[in-house]
């Protein structure tokens, strides 16, 4: 046998292995939460609140806080990623000093830990901002200058904000630099050419990847640590100056913190469950998207 | 007859950096006419038709000097308003560019920029505008299908269409058969014939037979240089220019 097809063999042996390691990850993985997590999951897990120091009872609140602060994230991530991107796509040209800049920035974003942007979290948002606007509108006690929602989610779109800025980039360059002059050469301005033009032949895209970066999110919890989330709450947040109870945080929670650990073990696989569903759910409803677009993708 | 000028070139060059792409082009073209621009690729045809609606403006580092006429005006003057100056002079590209919507909203797109909102008015619009396109009988069922349905030769009737529903003066045409079908060309070049009754139309073309049969005038550019312009007839039959006659036999280009 010649050296070079045993070189050949062993890489794809290599490979195999390679295959199966992954593969048997994922399956081992998550055949495990699902044996475990699925008999724990009851309607009234979904619905009601923790009891007895969080030994008992649902994960509703975490749901909830969840949900809600994913939802609090896009409102704030999403435009700003969006307006970026159109401005680094559609406003600047290549090699100009301003753009190089941004995209250095929003490289740069990119690698910093998720536990960096927790504490730049805590000490702008909650100790800088907030106070800021307390000092503003002239409160006493403090109602914005304090780890909340508001600034979990802020904090949060930081996190993502260069994700999103990338896949929206994406989605604007799959529209046709022919399109763009169609519509100036009808006399349409360069931003009625963005609005009527570009962003709704792109809707698809910058839909798909903010759901991207919005799934790789909400299962965070470095960023959250210092800026609004509790491991218990008496109630519901109320608005987004309130605390809130988040899944990824809450199993930490029961793993680490509960004074009987083997007592939640059936609460934490059922969590856990929950938690990669919304998950899997948000990145299932980014990839059927994206093959929509695909498939109505101009010639 | 008179012909009335309508675009009236005046030493125009255009660079692209530190490249020279036109040099000093003096040129008069008249108006409801149809003229041809022709020449081996990268001669500066298009860059001319280009530099009639400013689209190179869009281009970074373009730069023009010299002055460009519409009915006496020059467009590269400060005070002029390029969106203004798209409106009056509407422009047919080589790739034809539906936007992704519907066949009705195609046409609608340029009016409604103008402010017009009128449902009745928009109608009235896009009946006329596909009419005098040609086009109106084969989509006339389905306005509101999406324009990206329509075959090859459709789709640059109804770009077509869209830019006439502005109601421009001046028609630039790049290249607009290049990637069609002969059937679908024959019906082009015979809605040229009958625009150029209410439109000042200039195409840029390679196809020789297309600027003999379409074209009353023809300008041969050459290396960015403006080699010769006359009658399409005296072009193809009688040139001036020994480079002219090179390129209409087809020695070269």
């Amino acid at each position: 046998m010649s050296t070079k097809r045993l070189v050949g063999l062993f890489a794809i042996g290599a490979a195999l292995v390679a295959v199966v390691v992954v593969a048997g990850l994922v399956f081992s993985t998550m055949g495990t939460f699902l044996v475990n997590g699925i008999p724990n999951i009851s309607w009234e897990f979904l619905t009601e609140a923790p009891r007895n120091n969080n030994t008992e009872g649902g994960i509703f609140p975490a749901i909830y806080g969840t949900t809600l602060l994913v939802i609090v994230m896009s409102i704030l991530g999403v435009p700003i990623g969006t307006i970026t991107a159109i401005y680094l796509n559609e406003y600047t040209r290549a090699g100009a000093l301003m753009p190089r800049i941004i995209r250095f920035a929003v490289n740069t974003l990119a690698g910093v830990p998720s536990i960096v942007f927790g504490l730049f979290g805590l000490g702008f948002f909650v100790q800088f901002v907030g106070k800021g606007m307390d000092t503003l509108v002239g409160n006493t006690e403090a109602v914005w200058a304090k780890p909340a929602l508001i600034w979990s989610a802020a904090t949060l779109a930081a996190l993502t904000l260069p994700v999103v800025i990338v896949s929206v980039e994406e989605a604007l360059k799959t529209v046709p630099r022919e399109m763009r002059e169609s519509s100036l050469a009808l006399g349409a301005t360069r931003w009625q050419t963005i609005w009527k033009i570009v962003l709704p032949s792109s809707t698809t895209g910058i839909l798909t990847g903010s759901i991207l970066a919005i799934g790789r999110s909400a299962g965070e919890v470095a960023p959250i640590l210092f800026t609004g989330v509790v491991y218990s709450l008496p109630e519901l947040p109320e608005g987004i100056t309130s605390q809130f109870m988040h899944l990824g945080y809450h199993l930490f929670v029961l793993s680490t913190q509960s004074p009987d650990v083997d007592k939640t073990l059936p609460l934490q696989y059922a969590t856990t469950l929950v938690l990669l569903l919304l998950t899997f759910t948000l990145n299932f409803a980014a990839t059927f998207i994206r093959s929509r677009l695909r498939k109505k993708q101009y010639r | 007859m008179a012909k009335e000028v309508k675009i009236r070139a005046h030493d125009l060059s255009v660079y692209y950096g530190a490249k020279q792409a036109l040099h000093r082009i003096s040129l008069d073209l008249y108006e409801r006419e149809v003229t041809a621009f022709i020449g081996p690729s990268g001669c500066g045809k298009s860059t001319f038709l280009r530099s009639i609606n400013r689209m190179n403006d869009l281009v970074p580092d373009a730069r023009v000097a010299g002055t460009l006429e519409i009915d006496g005006i020059n467009i590269y003057d400060s005070s002029v308003d390029v969106v203004e100056l798209r409106k009056r002079v509407g422009m047919v590209f080589q790739k034809s560019t539906p936007f992704p919507k519907s066949i009705y909203d195609n046409i609608a797109f340029g009016p409604r920029l103008n402010g017009i909102t009128d449902r009745k008015e928009l109608d009235r619009i896009v009946e006329e505008s596909l009419i005098h396109a040609a086009l109106f009988d084969e989509v006339k069922d389905r306005l509101d299908a999406s324009a990206m349905g329509l075959s090859g030769g459709q789709q640059q009737r109804l770009c077509i269409a869209r830019a006439i529903a502005v109601n421009p003066s001046i028609l630039l045409m790049d290249e607009p058969c290049s990637a069609l079908d002969p059937i679908s060309t024959a019906k082009i070049e015979e809605l040229i014939l009958d625009l150029k009754k209410q439109y000042t139309i200039i195409i840029v073309t390679h196809n020789m037979q297309q600027a003999a049969r379409v074209s009353e005038y023809t300008a041969f550019f050459y290396m960015g240089h403006l080699i010769e312009f006359d009658k399409t007839r005296k072009i193809f039959t009688n040139p001036s220019k020994k480079e002219t006659e090179d390129y209409v036999t087809g020695r070269f280009g």
